[in-house]
């Protein structure tokens, strides 16, 4: 069986500032970043949708320690956010100082950007991740 | 299904820059748990063992192929497991299942790590292989990332300020060093304070340098036995009276139920309801203290707190000797160290020890223990789960 939505398709949308999920037709939950199956009901009738690439911030971290090539990054915060949909993504937080965020962060709206990890030698290629930044 | 029972074990220190290979840790506690089973190494007919990097760490893989020739076990199946931090749990569920099924009576489950001869930067990438590579790994997420993002979730959802929080997690790790030190394998002997845990260095915002445990090296190893053979080589023989294992995706797919893992509440159902034991009926628990919101979050899903509430075990001193349930009283992973693809034998051996009544000389004998918990967590959702219960 085919991936409705492979993670080069999701890439390659993200790259362009869009965000792909999968709707199911069964119960309707939106699964992103995309599963072969319905995060919910495992059922594979699924259709690729645009999202808005707006939601929340669930819960955050910000990293002092990188692994290996990433050094430079660090520190940088990374924040797993509901998305409108539903579904919960991952991605790093822009627009703020990392060694200065705080509880405060939870629930806080924020709109998607991107931004590419160039990978390393254990990677196989690249990877795109979100870039939030504060919506108000 | 036959009753199997674990019948002797053996334990590396555990340490930082060990100058033995993986195979070499693993050969002297493989032999140490031979020798203390009346056992030969050709008594021995599979092997099952728990190994994450040895292909990073050392340039080594199939070390379960070499540990069976090092050690004279010429031609044995052997196998290797991962499962990130988990595998040798999971070797050892395996073992019994093949012990418990009749196709073997006397095999050797373990499991060795040498992952401090990475440094660092390495550690923390392979450490981070255990997340979602495609769609978590571009974000920078880490080991002590993942449980950073759950401790700031639990306070959120449990309505626990951060500062209240981070004053129970510091109690969990001075616990952990308060044991570590009378164990003669652990990483760590010295005791560390509340001051000490809540001015260290920050590693990923809540936790910091002493919310989480170390890089180690190290190996354990046990002999599980059928009962008919385990009668004859021990007196005290220790059965495994219940296993559970679970799986479950990267960190966002688990959304909405965060900051519980549904793959430990499945898990340790299966052992409970095995053994026909619930919570309740635990005497002594070693549980997955990778960090310190770790024990907690684990607590909860075993069943000895309700969900929000675990801390007050520690704030309460119910975690140890003498309280309603003493946790991780080898020192855990935070003091007794965590060689990733050797823990799960490790918490094993030491359960194994306090059912046996090994311990009074290290002066961390739970008095009359007959119950014992291993859970065993690996990356962001392998669990295994297994119920330890002595002979008497
Ligand atoms: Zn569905």
């Amino acid at each position: 069986m085919e991936y409705t939505l492979t993670h080069k398709t999701y890439y390659d949308a993200l790259k362009k500032n869009k965000l792909l999920g999968l709707k199911c037709k069964d119960c309707a939950t939106v699964t992103c970043p995309p599963k072969m199956t319905c995060q919910e009901c495992t059922g594979t009738n699924l259709e690729i949708t645009e999202l808005s690439g707006k939601g929340k911030i669930a819960t955050f971290t910000t990293s002092y320690v990188a692994p290996l090539g990433r050094e430079v990054e660090a520190p940088y915060t990374i924040v797993l956010v509901e998305l409108e949909e539903g579904a919960w993504i991952m991605g790093n937080l822009i627009d703020i100082d990392p060694a200065k965020v705080g509880m405060e962060l939870i629930g806080r709206k924020v709109k998607l950007g991107f931004k590419v990890f160039p990978g390393d030698m254990y990677s196989a290629g690249e990877g795109v991740r979100p870039l939030f930044s504060f919506l108000d | 299904m036959r009753r199997v029972a674990i019948i002797g074990g053996g334990h590396t220190k555990f340490m930082f820059n060990s100058p033995q290979s993986g195979v070499e840790m693993l050969a002297e506690a493989s032999m140490d748990a031979i020798t203390r089973s009346n056992l030969k190494p050709k008594d021995v007919q599979a092997i099952y063992c728990g190994n994450v990097l040895g292909d990073f760490s050392e340039g080594q893989g199939m070390v379960q192929s070499y540990l069976a020739d090092d050690i004279g076990c010429f031609n044995v199946p052997a196998s290797r497991f991962e499962g990130a931090c988990a595998s040798a749990t999971m070797a050892i569920r395996d073992a019994f299942m093949w012990v418990a099924s009749g196709y073997y009576d006397i095999v050797l489950a373990g499991g060795t790590e040498k992952a401090t001869a990475m440094g660092t930067p390495l550690a923390t990438r392979t450490f981070a292989m255990f997340s979602d590579g495609r769609y978590e790994y571009p974000s920078g997420i880490n080991f002590p990332g993942i449980f950073a993002m759950l401790a700031h979730l639990y306070s959120s959802k449990y309505n626990i300020p951060l500062k209240k929080l981070k004053e129970m997690l510091a109690l969990v790790s001075v616990q952990s060093h308060f044991y570590g030190m009378k164990n003669p394998h652990a990483q760590f002997q010295k005791e560390i304070t509340v001051d000490q845990v809540l001015n260290g260095f920050m590693v990923s915002s809540p936790l910091q340098l002493l919310d989480c445990c170390p890089f180690s090296d190290g190996a354990a190893a046990l002999i599980l036995a059928s009962e008919e053979v385990a009668k004859k080589l021990t007196d005290k023989p220790v059965y495994i009276a219940g296993v559970g294992q679970a799986s479950s995706g990267k960190l966002s797919a688990q959304y909405k139920y965060l900051p519980r893992l549904r793959a430990r509440e499945v898990s340790v159902k299966q052992a409970y309801d095995m053994a026909g034991l619930g919570p309740k009926d635990i005497d002594v628990c070693e549980l997955h203290d990778c960090f310190s919101i770790a024990s907690l979050i684990a607590a909860e899903s075993l069943g000895f707190a309700d969900f929000g509430k675990a801390g007050e075990l520690w704030e309460k001193g119910e975690t140890k000797i003498g309280g309603k349930i003493p946790i991780n009283i080898s020192g855990g992973l935070k003091s007794k160290g965590h060689p990733i693809g050797a823990t799960g034998a490790s918490q094993v051996y030491d359960i194994v020890r306090q059912l046996r009544g090994d311990l009074v000389n290290e002066g961390r004998q739970v008095e009359g223990a007959k119950v014992g918990l291993v859970d065993t967590l690996g990356g962001d959702g392998v669990i295994v789960n297994l119920i330890l219960k002595a002979a008497h």
